[in-house]
């Protein structure tokens, strides 16, 4: 298990020590691929955000690959995700290409939100993943709601409630605590522990620092898990999965990883050592660390190593030009989805002259 | 045609939309074994069970949050907010989440939420317990806004309200839930949201109102009949979608407007009425547009300066005095 020391790291478990002679060798391999894919996918986002391709706010999840892959290798199809902001990685994994992601990030009408949301609000309905929200702890009651559907009407599942340590500060995550367990609803709050708010650590943030005890008086149970190694993670969430699902006994998962760069891309990074931060990102990566072990084990070869990484970035670079070729929403269509059920007067006649202009190519 | 209480209308709507349909449930504070605060919801805990008829800990922004994530796997939570001063600390709930996800995510999930919650308030109930902020809501697009006056349109609104697969935040008013007026028996009537309603015909003045105010507003329209003063009153039933049309119908008709509000004057529902009648209906005015609405202090408690703080039916008669005079 993880431990975090005092200036806000955490030691990674020797992921080189776990044996690998009771999983499948095709199943590694694809974890392997998935996190290369996670990683590229979110440097060239880099790149793109700084090319403009990309607007507003934009953040990454390198650094929590394993995190990301290991619990999406333990979530069903019947599972329901809710994720903050920071879940580019997330729905990729969980299944959506990522032409149609990126497309979102460039704000296309192929995106994943019809180019509505962006970067921070991410779904997909036909993979129940549920949305990337940006209000910090705004998803957490609302995966709560979700459980509690699911236990309405009898459906298998749980919900997959995922939140960064500082939104273990926020009221809603309490309230929700609460109301998961008074009810006992199938759901799971996966923690993403990368040590940071913006540029406050957890110790400075929460009088508790040790997040998975923060479900104490709620009576809820909690685990922390080494989040730079998959088969730990996937370990973890598929046992406290499992007890959600069949005694619907909601539980706490802090996942402990690093976060390799500033809060988002347009975050400096200034309020860290940049020494400390390279001597973390060296004992904290879980890909180059993840590659050893397959390595040794002999369960794949450097050739191997070397097509996945082809094989990647063909697959980044097709995304991007998915993304680039899209056309942006049709500007008739900026009313489109303001009401599931439409309804007479919604606009004025003053709206409806600004949108006429805005429709004649007018600014 | 049976004489009911609003009460009444909400709580036999509420029977009978749960009745209908198995995804409806209720949820809220002391909804269940207290039978609501102001007992909207007699006797449904009995009649369908806990499972549909769910008492809620205190915590708004949990439960208001669970309802909208419930809503979106295809539930029809009707969520009561024991009055709307309480709304507040679940107001990212509604503003920023449930107003939001179906636009936001490209059309690909609903909310077909309800929340009914009575705003205002007479009696003195003092600066935290009697404030009106349906206009906080009814300025956030993606939300529909509905404040019924009578038992029928609380009833029609209601039914709407539930069936509509949009989060509606259904505004109540205390005062109302006593007032009795006429509802159909067995009719499964519907009214539709963004529609406003001309409660009387008049062709000196219209006067715009919605929910306890234009209760008020039938009462003065009575009463200046006797002086030869004919008022036209425009329930506005829906605050969004606001149905401009009519009202800027009526007032090209009758040449002047007063607008009566409950709460506060500065950036309310009047002020949005007022720049709407100036935008579209300018020329048709004999008189300048007036608004009647609250003092603009947190309501004190003291029994004369809280009745002080709130308009009046003399604060209507006096406008309408006003914009007659401005012409004549
Ligand atoms: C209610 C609210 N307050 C502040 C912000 C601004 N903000 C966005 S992310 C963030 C830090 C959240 O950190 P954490 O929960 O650890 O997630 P991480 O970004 O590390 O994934 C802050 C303060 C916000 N979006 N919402």
């Amino acid at each position: 298990m993880a431990k975090r020391d005092q200036d806000g790291a955490s030691a990674v478990a020797k992921n080189g020590a776990r044996s690998f002679a009771k999983e499948d060798q095709e199943q590694l391999r694809h974890y392997y691929y998935q996190m290369v894919l996670l990683r590229r996918f979110e440097e060239r986002t880099s790149e793109m955000y700084t090319k403009a391709k990309i607007g507003g706010y934009c953040h990454l999840n390198i650094g929590e690959e394993a995190t990301i892959v290991g619990l999406m290798a333990a979530l069903k199809p019947e599972d329901y995700i809710y994720t903050n902001y920071r879940e580019h990685g997330y729905i990729i994994a969980r299944g959506t290409d990522p032409g149609p992601v990126m497309a979102e990030l460039f704000g296309r009408e192929t995106g994943v939100s019809g180019g509505r949301g962006g970067s921070m609000h991410l779904f997909d309905g036909s993979r129940n993943f549920m949305g990337g929200y940006a209000i910090v702890g705004g998803q957490v009651p609302l995966a709560v709601g979700a459980a509690y559907a699911l236990k309405y009407q009898g459906k298998p599942g749980v919900v997959l409630c995922q939140l960064g340590d500082a939104t273990t500060n926020i009221g809603a995550w309490y309230e929700s605590l609460n109301l998961a367990k008074l009810w006992q609803l199938p759901v799971l709050f996966f923690i993403v522990n990368n040590g940071f708010g913006m540029g406050t650590s957890v110790a400075e943030g929460s009088s508790e620092p040790d997040l998975y005890k923060k479900g104490a008086s709620f009576r809820i149970h909690g685990e922390r898990v080494d989040g730079t190694d998959p088969l730990a993670v996937r370990d973890a969430v598929a046992r406290l999965r499992e007890r959600a699902e069949k005694e619907h006994e909601p539980a706490i998962l802090d996942v402990v990883s690093f976060r390799f760069r500033g809060h988002s891309v347009i975050d400096p990074d200034r309020y860290r050592d940049p020494e400390w931060v390279k001597a973390n990102r060296a004992t904290h990566d879980p890909i180059p660390h993840f590659a050893n072990a397959l390595l040794e084990q002999k369960i794949v070869d450097e050739d191997w190593i070397k097509e996945v990484a082809d094989r990647v970035e063909r697959e980044v670079q097709a995304a991007i030009d998915f993304a680039d070729q899209s056309p942006p929403p049709k500007m008739e269509d900026m009313y489109r989805y303001m009401y599931a059920t439409e309804v007479p007067n919604t606009l004025s006649a003053a709206e409806q002259e600004l949108f006429e202009t805005r429709l004649k190519g007018g600014r | 045609m049976p004489i009911i209480t609003y009460r009444q209308a909400l709580n036999d709507t509420l029977g009978e939309e749960l009745a209908r349909d198995p995804n409806v449930l209720l949820m809220g504070e002391e909804i269940g074994k207290f039978e609501g605060s102001y007992k909207i919801t007699e006797g449904l805990l009995a009649e369908f069970g806990p499972k549909r008829v769910v008492d809620t800990p205190i915590a708004e922004e949990g439960f208001v949050g669970l309802a909208t994530g419930a809503a979106m796997l295809g539930l029809r939570p009707v969520v009561e907010i024991m009055t709307i001063n309480f709304i507040l600390v679940a107001i990212d709930q509604v503003v920023n989440h449930a107003s939001k996800i179906h636009y936001m995510f490209g059309g690909q999930v609903r909310v077909p939420l309800v929340i009914r919650t009575p705003s205002g308030g007479i009696g003195q109930l003092a600066a935290t317990h009697s404030q009106s902020f349906e206009n906080w809501f009814a300025y956030c697009p993606g939300l529909k806004v509905v404040a019924p006056s009578t038992p029928y349109d609380a009833k029609g609104l209601l039914r709407a309200a539930i069936r509509d697969d949009d989060p509606v935040i259904f505004i109540e008013s205390l005062p109302l839930y006593d007032t009795k007026g006429e509802v159909p028996e067995n009719d499964d009537y519907v009214l539709p949201i963004g529609k406003a309603d001309v409660k009387r015909e008049g062709t000196d003045v219209t006067v715009v109102a919605y929910s306890r105010m234009t209760v008020v507003a039938m009462q003065v329209a009575q009463q200046l009949e006797k002086e030869g003063i004919s008022v036209e009153v425009v329930d506005l039933r829906s605050l969004r979608p606001l149905d401009r049309p009519t009202i800027v119908e009526s007032v090209k008709k009758t040449g002047r407007a007063v607008i009566i509000e409950e709460d506060w004057r500065s950036y309310g529902i009047g002020a949005e009425i007022a720049a709407t009648i100036q935008e579209e209906a300018f020329d048709y005015l004999d008189a300048p547009v007036l608004r009647v609405a609250g003092l603009e202090v947190p309501l004190p408690y003291a029994q004369e300066m809280s009745r002080a703080a709130k308009p009046s039916a003399q604060d209507l008669v006096d406008a309408i005095h006003k914009v007659m005079r401005g012409s004549r």
